[in-house]
């Protein structure tokens, strides 16, 4: 099966119900097999006019209760991006796919790239915090896709599964699970406030339609969710709790294939690429060469670097200039060495090994 | 063992669904692993278009083709463009009612486009032909595996002249091997 249909199959499982969209290259044939299988589902599969429009027909979704989605890729996901804050402060669940392609801009619409890693982190205005996904098989493309859908009710949040032309095109092998695990958003309790969090500082969801009359904005405001634009406490209150529920959550989000623990070297990559370092790894069967893998990009934990106690290097192939490089550097003393490459082919086993030689 | 095999030829000759085919085989019949990748550009029918598929008893890691071991060449452009830097170990078939140029390593000729026009009666089946030669030739997947395959994957209808174009392509590519 194809990623981009694993995908959409993954979506399907999990309850999706519905699709808001405009297809572009290389995320169309989402749209298509959602367009195809929604309705058959009782779900709704709607083109709308932009990507813009796309994003906002998704919230509205949410809002009656429906997992909802949408899947685009570079310009369209840069025209969402106003919409996706309003997803942030309005605690609103969607998931988001972006099968990215080359840019700025139109840039490469067939090729593979990895350059929207921070824009889907940092791309609204505002402080924030969201979840992003990276698949590297058309199974985890179909798994990474469910599971979305979980975190996405868990924390209320748009999550983002960061895929790519190559994963997203490819054809291997997918086992359909019997039954996919589904951990839906908590309901709002009878007498609590829409925008009162307990310890989870995640408060419950009041779906339109359950007996609930609730203003919903995208000014900062207060725990009835009225505006309250100028009042410092309620906005540093708000906003601090919209980043902390995600960011000290971060350790339990955090999902990774850990290969070689005491080694030295140690890869770390994300989505395609991992499949060149899998085929180093492979190729060269060095005890002193590690790998980790992040299926779980943001929020990035930082813990996962110490599960290499005796890692001196880092080296990080990106389909990008070092977007995650520069994060890992943040969290540690030790070298890292970003291996970037644009233009849209994947790094080459062979060169990564050179690398490798090179170092030693 | 890691197999790696290229298509190439123009667009509308079935190339990228020749590999999904035997991917198919491999992974639904043959129990096996296996990546198909295409070359996704904005060919339009006609233009030279690429597929690729990899086989392997274990998890296919890298997804791309470094250095195909069989190549499976439908056009004079795909040769051009796919089919010139060939390792000397590689198998090449080639559609010779197509090709007219030779590759320095093996090559096994299948006049798959006029036996599909001549003895079938539709071009369109010319891909199942060198699909069936690259079988019979390489034993990459089994022809079980194939048939199988090929009948998921073929619109309805049209199963028994894809069998046929498929026996073709057996018995052409034995005629070649055997003499």
């Amino acid at each position: 099966m194809q990623g981009n249909t694993a995908c959409a199959e993954g979506a399907l499982a999990a309850g999706c119900r519905f699709f808001g969209g405009y297809p572009i290259t290389p995320s169309t044939e989402i749209a298509e097999h959602m367009a195809l299988k929604l309705p058959k589902t009782g779900g709704v599969f709607i083109q709308m006019e932009d990507e813009i429009a796309g994003i906002a027909a998704v919230i509205g979704a949410s809002w009656t209760g429906a997992r909802a989605m949408t899947a685009t890729s570079g310009p369209g996901f840069s025209l969402m991006m106003e919409n996706l804050g309003f997803a942030v402060m309005t605690e609103t669940p969607c998931v988001v796919v972006n099968i990215q392609r080359g840019g700025p801009s139109t840039g490469q619409p067939t090729m593979a790239a990895q350059g929207d890693m921070l824009q889907c982190r940092f791309g609204s205005h505002g402080d924030y915090s969201v979840i992003a996904l990276s698949p590297a098989s058309v199974q985890e493309m179909y798994d990474l896709t469910a599971e979305a859908f979980n975190l996405a009710d868990r924390f209320r949040i748009p999550v983002f599964v960061m895929a790519d032309e190559i994963i997203g095109h490819m054809r291997e092998k997918l086992v359909v699970p019997d039954t996919v695990t589904r951990d839906d958003r908590i309901p709002l309790q009878k007498g609590n406030l829409p925008f009162r969090a307990g310890d989870s500082l995640v408060p419950g969801f009041p779906a339109f339609g359950k007996g609930y009359g609730v203003h919903v904005t995208g000014l900062t405001h207060d725990e009835r969710g009225y505006p309250c634009a100028t009042s410092p406490s309620v906005h540093e209150d708000l906003v601090t709790r919209l980043v902390n529920k995600v960011e000290s959550a971060r350790n339990t989000i955090a999902s990774c294939d850990v290969i070689n623990p005491d080694a030295q070297v140690v890869f770390i990559s994300y989505g395609a690429p991992s499949r060149a370092v899998e085929q180093v790894l492979h190729d060269i069967r060095r005890d002193d060469v590690g790998h980790l893998r992040l299926k779980v990009v943001w929020p990035f934990a930082e813990s996962l670097l110490s599960r290499f106690a005796n890692a001196e290097t880092f080296i990080v192939p990106e389909l990008n200039m070092g977007q995650i490089a520069r994060e890992i550097e943040r969290h540690t003393d030790r070298t890292v060495i970003p291996v970037p490459k644009l233009g849209g082919e994947l790094h080459n086993p062979s060169d990564l090994a050179r690398l490798l030689e090179e170092l030693a | 063992m890691r197999t790696e095999i290229r298509f190439s030829g123009f667009g509308g000759q079935g190339i990228i669904l020749a590999a999904v085919i035997v991917g198919r085989a491999a992974v639904m019949y043959d129990n096996k692993y296996a990546v198909q990748t295409q070359v996704y550009g904005p060919e339009a029918r006609g233009g030279a278009s690429m597929s690729a598929v990899i086989i392997d008893d274990e998890p296919v890691l890298f997804p791309k083709v470094t250095s195909p071991d069989i190549y499976v060449i439908m056009s004079q452009e795909g040769f051009e463009k796919y089919g010139v830097s060939v390792s000397g170990g590689a198998i090449m078939l080639v559609d010779s009612s197509l090709v007219h140029s030779r590759p320095s390593c093996r090559c096994i000729e299948i006049p798959a486009t006029k036996e599909a026009r001549e003895s079938l009666g539709r071009d369109i089946v010319a891909n199942i032909i060198m699909l069936g030669a690259l079988v019979a030739a390489t034993g990459v997947v089994s022809r079980e595996a194939i048939e199988k395959a090929i009948l998921d994957s073929v619109p309805r209808g049209t199963e028994e002249l894809n069998l046929k174009a498929m026996k073709k392509g057996f018995e052409l590519a034995e005629k070649v091997m055997h003499g």
